[in-house]
């Protein structure tokens, strides 16, 4: 009689390692849920993962419609992201001093690798004030800021002014005359401040007999630059704004930007 | 008609069994139209065999009747065979996958250009409205892309981080004329240039006058010893280490002497010092010629 044997199915050194694989512990600790071919597969998807989760399960047609939304306020935070990761490159090679802060913007171009780096960052900011302020233009439009959505229309109100001040504060660092002149300029409009600005409306009540509380060198123009001119503490304090502060701020509110767009009804649309 | 693909293929049986077929064979575009034709269901295209068994139930809409297994399964391999095809066709692995093309399969299945075919190859069925690209091509075109994309600005990223030019002193400058240094240390350089210049009147290893250049590194940790003239040492102010005049350590962890630096005269008689050559007395390296300048 014949003698009979079990063959197990082949499985190829691929399929076995794959098996292997997605049965480790690291695989396991990253990848907690199934392929997200089912319903619940993809909410599970959105849930568990951090940069997912803003995002929402499903969204309406007309989201993803070019026609619709312009893409501007993806295209926003897109910028953002290439500014935030070219800006963090050339903050490896520019120093916020009276003595190197000039030449280190010339050694980006003629001395590093890339020279178009710096270029990236600026165009890009450019770029992000052209979006930004579109994406307010349809957003306008479409009626998008209506309630429930006019917290959010306000959120975004303040993110247009951190967007404006990333790129006024940005304008300074090259410290060449265009942007010494430049802040000088603009920063002269602190003078006027209501109350707070030393020639502003009001600054002339705020005194203590002879004794002016307000006057040129604590007024609302000199916290912004540091001293009463454009000079080494302006440049810094630019710096640190342009590169911390700021970006800080923007980052937060876009969080919550974001986070009442899904709670609101999604990418504009009716509710 | 197909046989362009598959000379030694006998000539296809299916295509009087699909009247609309028959119809509509002039122009070669869609990969299954190959596909029928060299591909009948006798199994005579060695090729086709495996797709046969694998894919059919993934082409429903394929064309009718006995041509149905025939088209659907034999689809990959004759549209390869085809070559001379428009660039925008559906990839050959991928055609028979969608719906897409596979809905257009029997009108499509018999458009095949009796040959030469290659002529016709290039010009798209003003009729098709089958896309340019399938749906799964498009995105891995994309994806590939983007990958590409990423990639690269990966790399000039990290050669960013390697610039071009260093502002940092030269490894190598002229420190005068021999007859501007007395006996002893002269510490000018150190600052600068990271070495000392001694002047001796009978070397420890030469046993002749002459300059040597040490290098201030010290051979524990690497810090910076400081010189103490009132001692007549160099000594190390991390861990205490101590070394001789001559380099040589005799206190402290340091296990070995300090290194001297390349020093040879120039051409215009000044001493010339190059740190980018060391020299170390552990290894025998302190007599060597350019490792100390008589004088």
């Amino acid at each position: 009689m014949a003698d009979t044997k079990t063959v197990a199915p082949k499985e190829g050194a691929g399929t076995r390692f794959w098996n292997w694989l997605t049965e480790t512990q690291v695989w396991t600790s990253i990848f907690r849920h199934d392929r997200p071919d089912t319903d619940r597969g993809r909410v599970l998807v959105m849930l568990s993962n951090v940069f997912l989760h803003l995002h929402p399960v499903r969204i309406r047609k007309s989201g993803v419609k070019l026609r619709y939304t312009w893409c501007m306020g993806g295209l926003s935070f897109f910028l953002f992201l290439v500014l935030t990761f070219t800006g963090l490159l050339l903050m490896f090679y520019y120093r916020p001093t009276l003595e190197y802060a000039y030449t280190d913007i010339v050694g980006l171009r003629e001395h590093v690798p890339l020279g178009i780096m710096r270029e990236m960052h600026r165009w890009g900011a450019h770029a992000m004030v052209i979006t930004v302020w579109l994406h307010m233009f349809r957003v306008f439009m479409t009626g998008s800021y209506k309630p429930p959505r006019e917290f959010n229309w306000s959120v975004g109100v303040i993110m247009l002014v951190l967007t404006l001040l990333l790129s006024f504060t940005g304008y300074l660092l090259p410290w060449d005359q265009l942007a010494i002149w430049a802040i000088t300029v603009g920063s002269n409009m602190a003078r006027a401040t209501p109350f707070l600005g030393h020639e502003g409306p009001g600054a002339q009540l705020l005194r203590l007999g002879d004794v002016p509380l307000i006057h040129a060198a604590d007024d609302a123009r000199f916290a912004l630059l540091g001293g009463t001119f454009v000079g080494e503490g302006a440049l810094l304090r630019f710096y640190v704004l342009h590169c911390v502060g700021l970006p800080l701020g923007i980052a937060v509110l876009m969080a919550v930007h974001f986070w009442r767009v899904r709670k609101d009804g999604g990418i504009s649309g009716p509710l | 008609m197909a046989d362009e693909t598959k000379p030694d293929t006998p000539a296809p049986k299916i295509v009087p069994q699909t009247g609309e077929a028959t119809a509509a064979a002039s122009t070669v575009r869609s990969p299954v139209a190959g596909a029928t034709a060299s591909a009948p269901p006798t199994g005579a295209n060695p090729a086709a065999t495996p797709h046969q068994t694998t894919t059919p139930a993934a082409r429903p809409a394929a064309a009718p009747g006995p041509a149905a297994a025939a088209t659907a399964g034999a689809h990959a391999r004759p549209a390869a065979a085809a070559a001379p095809r428009p660039a925008a066709a559906p990839l050959p692995d991928l055609a028979g996958k969608t719906t897409s093309v596979a809905s257009t399969g029997g009108a499509a299945a018999a458009r095949t250009a009796p040959a030469p075919a290659t002529a016709k190859a290039a010009t798209r069925d003003p009729d098709d409205s089958s896309p340019l690209l399938t749906r799964r091509a498009w995105l891995g075109l994309a994806w590939g892309a983007f990958s590409a994309a990423s990639a690269a600005a990966l790399a000039a990223t990290g050669r960013f981080m390697f610039p071009n030019v260093l502002n940092e002193p030269p490894q190598q400058f002229k420190a005068g004329f021999p007859t501007e240094y007395g006996v002893g240390v002269d510490e000018r350089w150190k600052e600068k240039y990271g070495v000392w210049l001694v002047r001796t009147t009978d070397d420890i290893d030469n046993h002749v006058p002459g300059f040597y250049s040490l290098s201030v590194t010290c051979t524990h940790l690497g810090c910076t010893p400081n010189y103490l003239s009132a001692e007549n040492k160099f000594k190390c102010p991390c861990h205490g280490s101590g070394f001789r005049l001559t380099g040589v350590n005799f206190e402290g962890p340091a296990p070995r002497p300090l290194e001297r630096v390349r020093i040879v005269l120039a051409e215009d008689g000044q001493i010339l010092v190059d740190k980018s050559r060391h020299f170390q007395r552990e290894l025998g390296q302190w007599t060597d010629p350019e490792a100390f300048l008589k004088a």
